[in-house]
Formats: structure tokens, C-alpha cells, sequence
């Protein structure tokens, strides 16, 4: 079996989740794509790991790598789990493309005993730059795509997801946040982070 | 039925399992079955450690005969995309087995076969078997090979059943499950069209209570009519209308008659005709009323999830978007209560507009991903690469 790198260097974001998972864990990761993230996990931190996924490629991917995953997606699938299924929950560049990010952030924390959200951060300077001095929804590194053509249809800031993480009654137990290149943003400073990260990854656990 | 399926009923050109009648299979009816007799195909080498056994299972009316010419049609095995060497389930890899369903008509133990008891054909007197039973009975089979635990099960449609049943019953034993095109249970609306075939066979004045093959007759007109009324809901209706539409068959305008003036009537007719040549109308009885009892989930209290609690059987689980008789809903049913029971489970919905006949047909997407889900049990179970051999 080929290493999980093979298509190149493990992404920046993947590597974020992957350090905040510890070893031999029951993993869901919804939103699982071609199952990248699932084979990093599984290769340097040993976990038993299954998957949801919408596009039928996707799935595809992932089962001919031989990797448990279900055709589904975190607004209508995730419910269907028993409480306490997996250690981690994890929502990878999804949580902005779900039709419910509060109701699949609280289905997370019961689901499983931890979640691992990363999104990308609409609160950057260049998204708000443009927004603010061009005049148009922006277009970045993290958010590539144009607004009538983007499945992400409920963006959020740095600031705002640790509001929400708060209004769902959950305690945040690490952060990161990462600039356009990739690179950890050192100083935990949220106002800091806010502007100066284009995506972050939250580890939460369920209660205060 | 003709002649020659008539002699696979009871003396088949396939390996045999005959049971003596202190070994008999003990049905859920409540009764026992003895002798029994099981006829199987198996394609491949069972390599030394007994661990690369597949058990593919049939579907309603298929049989034995999944990769080698018919011996009653003279057509190719009924699932040549998939079986084969170098195909998904690869038999230059895998020791693959099929046998005939306990009450089919392809030489195991079935309503056409004789009833040593009375030197006749058993009819109606043979109890009425489940798709449990019929998973029994392969387990004898597999225990007579000197298998413990099959690397894979694998079937569509009632196959899919079977393959679900098997890992309820014997967990231990399954190291991976590929239920098709199926379900935990057939539905009203299935119940409901296999009624109608069965009342078709049974309204034919020549099935006789079943008595048919004492008098040399046949219902043949009923069991076509079964057979045509059942392949509709086998296809879909896009691909139905993609290939007929409709056309007329050979003329060039209707006859204002009841002739099959439409390419559609001109195919069901076929279909009819050319099924009960090898199939037994008795057998169509039987089998289908396994199906409508299949209720995996009523066996474990309700609840389908109990019936995979603890599953440590890697499943992949695949519907077609376009297969109304077995909707993906179904399989998604199995889906979260393998979730639920916290089993390793994959699940795939193929897009295609070929209906529920699509798990038998050329769906490049389907092998795609039933290859990659088989290989890759293979390397859990420590088998070979693929042309390592």
C-alpha cells in the first residue's frame, strides 16, 4: 500500500487535525473527500477510522483504498449514529458547507466525545480587504471558488465559531490557526488569529 | 421446465453434497429435510490455510452456474463481469463456491427434485424453506469443504439477503460481506409483486395444485406471465423507455389487435418464454415466498442493529439509484444498523438508469469500487496481491 504522502506532502491543515488525535482512537471524519486525511491518520497515528462522503468519486476513492466509507453527508447522515460512537468527531473544510452548522456541530459532540472542526477563516484581511476596498465577495487561497459557484454557504470567522462553540455548550481544549502558507500562527491571541489566519482548527470537547 | 432442466432438478452436471438423512438441514418451518442434497460450482484454488474462500450467493431465479456456461441455457455464467480471473472476485486469487438455493431447481434439494420418501417429485409436499435455511444449508456446504471462515460473501438482490443473513448467523465466519442490490427485508411492494406472480402460477389450470409434473404438464403460461410481470420491476423506467419507447415490432403501424404490436410486449413475451424452459414453477413458488419472510431484523427483537451487534465483518454495502424493487432507503436501513453496531461498513450508491438488474450488468463505477473493497480485504486478511501469484 502506498504511503498516504504519495500524492505529495501531507496538507498543512491535515497534519493541524492529525496532531490534535491521539494514537489508536475510533475516528469519524465527515466529509472525508478522496480519504486523505483518513490515511494520514491511520498511518501516523493508528486509528480505526471510518468515513461519510457525498460525492460518489469520493466514495469511490476511499473504498478502492480500502477505506471505510458511507455515501452521506453531516446534515442528514451524522444523526443516524449512537451517542459516544467515536472518540473523535472530525469536520474538515466542511463545517461552511453544511445547511445546519449548529444542529451538525451539537450531532458531533454527541456523537462522538470530541470534535475536530478546521474551516476556513472569513475574517482574514484579504477576505475582508476585499470585501471592504474592492467591493467584492472575495477570492482566496482558502476560499477559491466565486459566490455563485461556492458550496459554502454559511461562512464564519475565527471569532464567530468560538461564539458558536460556546452557544453549543462546548469547552475548546486546543486551537490552531495557520497562515495562507501553511505556517502555525504562534501568538493565541483570537483578535490576532481572526486577521491573520486563513483557516483554523478547533479541537472541542462536549460540556463545560 | 424442458427436458434438460428437468434432469438438473434431480441429477445435475454440477459437484454434488448429498447428506445422509441422519444429517438433515432443520428448517425454520420447524420440520427436518433429509436427505439433502446441495449442488454447488466452485471456480479457483483453496489455498493452504482455507483463507481465501468466497461464497457468492444467488439471486431469485439464478443458480449455481455463475462463471461457466449453463448447462440447461448453453449461455455464459449469469455474473461474468464479476467472476472470473482478473475480475473483482478473482478466481485466479480466490476459492470461489456458489451452490443452488435449498428449494431451487438446479439440483439442490427443491419441489422438482424426487422425494426419495415416495420416488416422486416432492411438490408442494417439500415445508416451505427461509432464506435462513437456505444460508443453513451453505453452511453444511462450507463445513464439508473444511472451511471455517469465508473471506467474503457476496450477492445481490436475494443474495444481498443471504449475505446479510449469514453475517447475523455466523458473524465468526465472515470475514467480509457485500450485500447488492438488496435489504434487512422484503417490503409490501415486494411482497405485493411476488403475489401476483404466484397467483399468475397458480391460476394456470396446468399447475394443478402443484401435482403438474405427475401429469407431464407445465404452467407455463402462468409461470411466463410471473416471469414478465417480475422483469419489469427488475428494470427501470428510464431504461425501459431508452430502449423501446415505443416502438412497434416489425410493422409499421399498430394492428388494432391484442399481438404484441409494441417492441416492449414483443421482449416481456420473450422473457416468458424463455424463462420457464429452465425454470420450475413449483421452485418460483418456493423461493419467492423465502424472500417476502425475510425480516432480519424481527429475528433479533426488532431490532436490525442487535442483529449486528459486535460485528467484527468488514461490509460493503452498495444500492443502484435507479432500483426501485430495492431502493437505496433499504440500504441505507442496513447501513445504520451496521452503524449502529458499531461494524466497519462502506456504502456506495451506484448512478445508473439500469434498474435493479444493474448488479448482474457491465456498471463500470460498480466493479470499480467492488474491487477496491475486495482487495482491500485481502490485504487485511493477509491474502496475496492482486497477480502476485
Amino acid at each position: 500500500m502506498s504511503d498516504a504522502t504519495a500524492g505529495g506532502a501531507p496538507r498543512a491543515d491535515h497534519l493541524l487535525v492529525a496532531d490534535m488525535v491521539s494514537p489508536g482512537a475510533r475516528v469519524l471524519d465527515v466529509g472525508c473527500g478522496d480519504g486523505a486525511l483518513l490515511r494520514l491518520l491511520a498511518e501516523r497515528r493508528d486509528v480505526d477510522g471510518r468515513g461519510i462522503e457525498l460525492s460518489q468519486k469520493g466514495v469511490n476513492d476511499c473504498v478502492a483504498k480500502g477505506l471505510s466509507v458511507i455515501q452521506g453527508d453531516a446534515d442528514a447522515d451524522l444523526a443516524d449514529y449512537p451517542a459516544d460512537a467515536f472518540d473523535y468527531v472530525i469536520l474538515s473544510q466542511t463545517i461552511q458547507a453544511t445547511r445546519n452548522p449548529r444542529v451538525v456541530l451539537e450531532t458531533m459532540l454527541r456523537v462522538g466525545r470530541r470534535a475536530i472542526v478546521s474551516f476556513p477563516n472569513f475574517g482574514h484581511w484579504r477576505v475582508r480587504a476585499a470585501l471592504a476596498l474592492g467591493g467584492r465577495m472575495p477570492v482566496t487561497q482558502s476560499l477559491p471558488v466565486a459566490w455563485y459557484e461556492t458550496p459554502n454557504i454559511h461562512f464564519c470567522t475565527i471569532r464567530d465559531f468560538v461564539a458558536l462553540a460556546d452557544e453549543v455548550g462546548a469547552t475548546v481544549e486546543r486551537a490552531h490557526a495557520l497562515g495562507p502558507g501553511g505556517a502555525r500562527l504562534g501568538a493565541a491571541h483570537l483578535g490576532f488569529w481572526n486577521l491573520f489566519g486563513a483557516q483554523a482548527a478547533f479541537l472541542l470537547r462536549r460540556g463545560r | 421446465m424442458n427436458q434438460i432442466s428437468r434432469r438438473e432438478a434431480d441429477d445435475p452436471r454440477s459437484q454434488t453434497l448429498r447428506l445422509p438423512a441422519d444429517m438433515p438441514l432443520a428448517l425454520d418451518a420447524g420440520v427436518a429435510l433429509a436427505p439433502l442434497t446441495i449442488a454447488y460450482q466452485t471456480y479457483g484454488a483453496l489455498n493452504a490455510d482455507r483463507s481465501n474462500a468466497v461464497l457468492v450467493c444467488h439471486a431469485l431465479t439464478g443458480d449455481q452456474h455463475v462463471a461457466n456456461e449453463n448447462p440447461v441455457t448453453g449461455k455464459p455464467g449469469w455474473w461474468t463481469t464479476m467472476v472470473g480471473p482478473g475480475l473483482p472476485i478473482d478466481t485466479d486469487r480466490f476459492f470461489v463456491i456458489c451452490s443452488n438455493v435449498v428449494g431451487g431447481c438446479m439440483g439442490t434439494t427443491g419441489p422438482a427434485s424426487i422425494n426419495p420418501a415416495t420416488g416422486r417429485a416432492w411438490g408442494l409436499d417439500l415445508p416451505l424453506v427461509t432464506i435462513r435455511d437456505m444460508v443453513r444449508a451453505q453452511a453444511m456446504l462450507v463445513d464439508a469443504l473444511g472451511i471455517e471462515t469465508l473471506f467474503c460473501v457476496v450477492g445481490g438482490s436475494m443474495g444481498g439477503m443471504q449475505v446479510l443473513q449469514w453475517a447475523a448467523s455466523y458473524p465468526g465466519r465472515v470475514f467480509s460481506a457485500l450485500p447488492i442490490a438488496s435489504g434487512a427485508r422484503h417490503t409490501s411492494q415486494n411482497i405485493a409483486f411476488h403475489e401476483v406472480g404466484r397467483q399468475a402460477v397458480m391460476a394456470d389450470p396446468d399447475w394443478d395444485g402443484g401435482r403438474y409434473a405427475e401429469r407431464g404438464l407445465q404452467p407455463t403460461k402462468g409461470l411466463a406471465v410471473a416471469r414478465m410481470a417480475a422483469h419489469v420491476t427488475y428494470m427501470s423506467d428510464t431504461a425501459l423507455q431508452g430502449r423501446f419507447g415505443r416502438n412497434l415490432q416489425d410493422r409499421a403501424a399498430p394492428t388494432f389487435s391484442f399481438d404484441a404490436d409494441f417492441q416492449v410486449e414483443s421482449y416481456l413475451r420473450h422473457q416468458g418464454t424463455s424463462f420457464v424452459e429452465r425454470f420450475d414453477a413449483n421452485s418460483y413458488l418456493y423461493v419467492t415466498r423465502a424472500m417476502d419472510y425475510f425480516d432480519l431484523a424481527a429475528d433479533y427483537g426488532g431490532s436490525l442493529a442487535r442483529a449486528f451487534a459486535g460485528s467484527r465483518t468488514r461490509f460493503c454495502v452498495t444500492s443502484f439509484t435507479s432500483d426501485w424493487l430495492f431502493p437505496t432507503s433499504e440500504s441505507r436501513a442496513v447501513v445504520h444498523a451496521l452503524n449502529a453496531g458499531g461494524a466497519s461498513v462502506s456504502f456506495v450508491e451506484i448512478a445508473t438508469d439500469k434498474g435493479h438488474d444493474s448488479f448482474l450488468l457491465d456498471v463500470p463505477d460498480f466493479l470499480a469500487t467492488t474491487r477496491g473493497f475486495v482487495d482491500a480485504a485481502a490485504r487485511a486478511r493477509g491474502l496475496p496481491e492482486r497477480g502476485a501469484r
